[in-house]
């Protein structure tokens, strides 16, 4: 059984879909952290079968919102002396600018770099997001 | 109001807006010659990024025959494209010359950019294989001088759905109207994009993906024919595999009601056999005059001079 002890004050991104985290990892910069932070894969869950868990042992500060992009399921706990004093379930933005990338290859954004990557929620159930440019789709928890 | 608008997707425009360019279009092909003066001194600016032979020709028509003046390129190579300038320097640029903006461009959403930089409206005139406004425009004025109505439809179209620009823009356009339907045949590899299917599927649209087109001819009253696009393809084998999957021939016609027609937005390679053009129900060549009227009445509103 592997341990991680629990956290101070600090953060724990909690019911990540498996193999999401570390997407969300790596998006929230974490790989560069001066402080400790673990990246707990598969772990199981009576919800999701398997979940992904991120622990930060600092009061970071970081948009939330952008999590829901990657997955919008996720819990944001808040941790102060060991108890959970805030729970966060992330909302998905109506509008993003520089955070999904278009992966048409058709798309003018794929060329002309000056111009931001602008996408537009159009659908919040499924979490799909349209890029202003060439309507292509991008899905939550999929692309 | 229509003045100094940019015309980017087919929905930029309300029905009623529509409406307002098919009835000054009707005016300009009752006594085209009424209005040979209607845009004297202003000027238009066709960029093509990408060869077009009829799109182009119908613009640059339509604006000699308001009287006005064109100026443009009609392929990258011949300007300062060529030496890697960007979309939006180009535009400030041309603005600075020009009264109005038509562009074509290879990449999906370029003259969205276009009109973020521009100050005079910008004309879509197909960004790669995504829309293609004005071919709706002339597709829209044709269906309603033959069928006059754009309810109530069945509307089939057949062929590429995946980068046949002029089949999403009709699809978006006619999803508008009440009642309208769609069936769409294409290969598997061919289908429409998933947010044409989805923007149906949200507005509670029917429509169904079917894959041969002898099967459904007879529901249709139109059969919106479309080219498999071969500078579309990353692939040239799977090109040269799905280029001949639909031809649409005399004995497939007996299949049609007699009130159906066939629309197409031309060229056409391999896809209506000759055979079909006598046939009464082939509107193909009368949907490029329509294309010419309906832009010289665009032309004018998006001036303010009509």
């Amino acid at each position: 059984m592997l341990t991680i002890t629990s956290i101070k004050n600090g953060i724990v991104i909690d019911h990540i879909r498996a193999g999401l985290g570390i997407r969300m990892f790596y998006q929230l910069g974490l790989d560069k952290a001066d402080y400790s932070v673990a990246l707990i894969m598969n772990a199981a869950s009576t919800r999701l079968g398997r979940k992904d868990i991120i622990k930060i042992e600092n009061n970071v500060d970081f948009d939330v919102t952008m999590l829901a992009l990657i997955d919008p399921n996720v819990t944001v706990n808040v941790i102060e002396d060991e108890h959970i004093v805030r729970k966060v379930r992330p909302d998905l933005p109506d509008r993003v600018e520089d955070v999904i990338k278009c992966k048409n290859p058709r798309c003018i954004t794929s060329v002309e770099k000056y111009v931001p990557q602008v996408f537009t929620l159009v659908n919040r159930e499924l979490g799909q997001y349209r890029c202003q440019y060439c309507d292509e789709i991008y899905t939550v928890g999929k692309d | 109001m229509l003045k100094g608008r940019h015309l980017l997707d087919p929905t930029d425009f309300s029905p009623g807006e529509l409406d307002e360019i098919f009835d000054f279009a009707d005016q300009i092909i009752q006594s085209p010659a009424q209005f040979n003066h209607l845009c004297d001194s202003s000027i238009l600016a066709t960029l093509f990024y990408e060869p077009s032979t009829r799109t182009r020709f119908s613009f640059e028509a339509a604006m000699l025959r308001l009287g006005g003046n064109v100026v443009g390129f009609a392929e990258p190579a011949s300007s300062s494209v060529a030496k890697g300038e960007s979309v939006a320097d180009t535009i400030r640029t041309v603005a600075c010359y020009a009264d109005i903006i038509v562009m074509r461009h290879p990449k999906e959403g370029a003259p969205r950019i276009a009109s973020q930089y521009s100050p005079v409206p910008v004309i879509n005139a197909g960004d790669g294989g995504h829309l293609h406004p004005t071919q709706t425009l002339t597709d829209l004025l044709t269906i309603r001088s033959v069928k006059h109505q754009l309810t109530g439809l069945t509307i089939g179209c057949c062929g590429d759905l995946k980068f046949g620009r002029t089949v999403h823009s009709l699809i978006k356009a006619t999803s508008r109207y009440p009642d309208n339907r769609f069936v769409l045949i294409s290969p598997k590899e061919l289908r429409v994009p998933d947010y044409v299917t989805a923007d149906l599927a949200a507005k509670g649209i029917p429509y169904q993906e079917v894959e041969r087109l002898d099967d459904v001819i007879s529901d249709l009253d139109i059969l919106y024919m479309t080219r498999v696009q071969k500078e579309r393809f990353f692939n040239e084998d799977d090109y040269v595999r799905l280029k001949d999957v639909y031809v649409l021939d005399a004995e497939k016609m007996r299949l049609a009601r007699q009130d159906m027609i066939v629309m197409h937005p031309l060229p056409r390679v391999g896809e209506i056999a000759y055979d079909v053009d006598s046939d009464p129900r082939a509107y193909y060549f009368k949907q490029a005059k329509f294309g010419m009227y309906v832009r010289m009445a665009l032309i004018s509103k998006l001036l303010g001079v009509s």
